[in-house]
């Protein structure tokens, strides 16, 4: 009686250490993977910081130049304003709505700074100018920079979905609450060809 | 039923298809090259022999000086990619510049789209910010590039990548590897993803053999047991369980050990690679620089 009581035990004994040694690599993977994606956001955030940060530049030098091209510059001002009131946190990158939020309020940015950038060709005065031209290849750095940082961190995202995924990690992420992370979808107007109009 | 299994069936061959054709484009498109091994790749034919060791050169010392690593490739075509987007894979590859300093710059250059691209590694994105960069594109190469002076519009841009970035890092004279000296080299992730398969392997093999031995003590256990009853079961659970425990422990440090040594001798034989010739040293980039033409 006594030794079916030990070998039950022994094993349930048996498949808590091994339920560990599976559990302890998967979280730590899951972890690691987390981190990559976290540290990936960070990087994101950073980039569009950047471009906030010139955008009050960009936009002094133009006012000096094009004093009457109010209205584009208003767009940019009130785009840039709308970001920095709103406070996007880091759980953003498991909320899928929040992330295309996100997306959306720097989409607004960037078709109106594009817009910026067509209407200052009608200046060549701004466009000769040093300041100008300094500016604008930072920007155009500070674009590619986001571009770059953005498929970075849909590759740690599809890294760590992948693996939370599979079959026994599936159920450790649930049971841990690793949630699944969103992606950036690419831009509205991507998709469809550039128009040319004459 | 048979309907839906030759839907299925159906749409599985449309895939394959698809899968082909998407293979074939880009098949088509341009491929990255191996990593280089001097500082100049010139794809398309741009440079005379001279202006190209007068450069090697020069980029060597720099190198040898600053630790930075500067290189230009040349290719005939695009080929249809998206400048920027290629130039950032090609980085990505290339891994050029220190590692842990990223200070690498890549200078190229597509002849029939007439376009040049600057890519600045992360560790120089403050000596040669974006608008330098744009600078020395449109001030020091485009110039001679639009008179067809494809030599000294090169030159002209090396040296004004120089100039921004002397200063920046100094090389540290006893880790350098120019010397030829055998040095532990940094795995690269797809090394390490097949070393750890092989881990994987051995590992369940491992585990497999512990299973065995478990099932087997287990059941040693149990006729030890019943045959020794009047020994008051010396032989107890506990006694056995633990045993059990130890060797799993024993046998997981083993393996642990292993893998190590693995990895240790994997990194520590290669990468002395001796002599003139270039490495990079896995620097990483994040779209820094700039775009122009001519």
């Amino acid at each position: 009686m006594k030794k079916g009581i030990l070998i039950t035990l022994g094993i349930i004994v048996g498949i808590i250490v091994l339920w560990f040694m599976i559990f302890g690599g998967v979280y730590n993977g899951l972890v690691a993977r987390e981190e990559g994606v976290t540290s990936a956001w960070a990087q994101v955030e950073n980039v569009y910081q950047r471009r906030m940060d010139l955008v009050p530049n960009l936009v002094q030098t133009v006012k000096g130049y094009a004093a009457h091209e109010s209205e584009t510059l208003q767009n940019v001002v009130e785009a840039r304003s709308k970001i920095s009131q709103t406070n996007i946190s880091s759980d953003a990158i498991s909320d899928p709505s929040k992330l295309q939020a996100f997306q959306k309020m720097q989409g607004q940015l960037s078709s109106a700074l594009s817009r910026l950038m067509v209407v200052v060709e009608r200046y060549p005065d701004l466009k000769a100018s040093k300041n100008f031209l300094a500016l604008q290849s930072q920007l155009e750095g500070t674009e590619n920079r986001i571009s770059v940082e953005r498929r970075r961190f849909n590759e740690a995202a599809r890294n760590f979905n992948t693996y939370r995924r599979k079959f026994p990690n599936v159920i450790i992420s649930n049971m841990m609450d690793f949630q699944k992370k969103a992606y950036f979808k690419s831009d509205e107007g991507a998709q469809k060809a550039p128009q040319v109009q004459f | 039923m048979p309907s839906l299994f030759y839907k299925k069936v159906f749409s599985r061959i449309s895939l394959a298809v698809l899968f082909c054709f998407a293979l074939v484009v880009s098949l088509e498109a341009l491929q990255i090259p191996k990593k280089p091994h001097s500082y100049i790749t010139d794809h398309a034919g741009l440079l005379t022999q001279n202006t190209r060791t007068q450069l090697e050169s020069a980029l060597r010392q720099f190198e040898q000086k600053t630790s930075t690593q500067v290189v230009v490739a040349t290719f005939p075509s695009l080929e249809g990619e998206a400048l920027e987007d290629f130039s950032i894979r090609l980085a990505e590859a290339w891994n050029i510049g220190q590692k842990n300093k990223d200070n690498g710059v890549i200078l190229l250059i597509f002849q029939k789209e007439q376009k040049i691209r600057l890519e600045v590694g992360y560790g120089l994105e403050g000596a040669l910010t974006d608008a330098e960069s744009g600078q020395i594109i449109q001030e020091a190469i485009a110039p001679f590039f639009k008179q067809n002076q494809f030599n000294q519009g090169i030159a002209a841009g090396v040296a004004g990548i120089i100039q921004a970035v002397e200063g920046e890092y100094q090389a540290k004279t006893d880790n350098f590897t120019r010397s030829g000296r055998p040095q532990h080299r940094q795995l690269s992730a797809a090394e390490i993803a097949a070393l750890k398969k092989q881990s994987q392997v051995i590992g369940t093999f491992i585990l497999l053999m512990a299973g065995g031995l478990f099932i087997f003590d287990f059941f040693r256990y149990r006729t030890y047991a019943s045959t020794h009853k009047e020994h008051g079961q010396r032989y107890s659970f506990w006694e056995w369980f633990f045993r059990f425990a130890l060797l799993l422990a024993v046998l997981n440090i083993i393996f642990r050990i292993l893998f190590y040594m693995m990895l240790f001798s994997r990194g520590g034989c290669s990468g002395s690679r001796g002599g003139g010739g270039f490495s990079s040293g896995g620097g990483s980039f994040g779209g820094g620089g700039a775009s122009g033409g001519w």
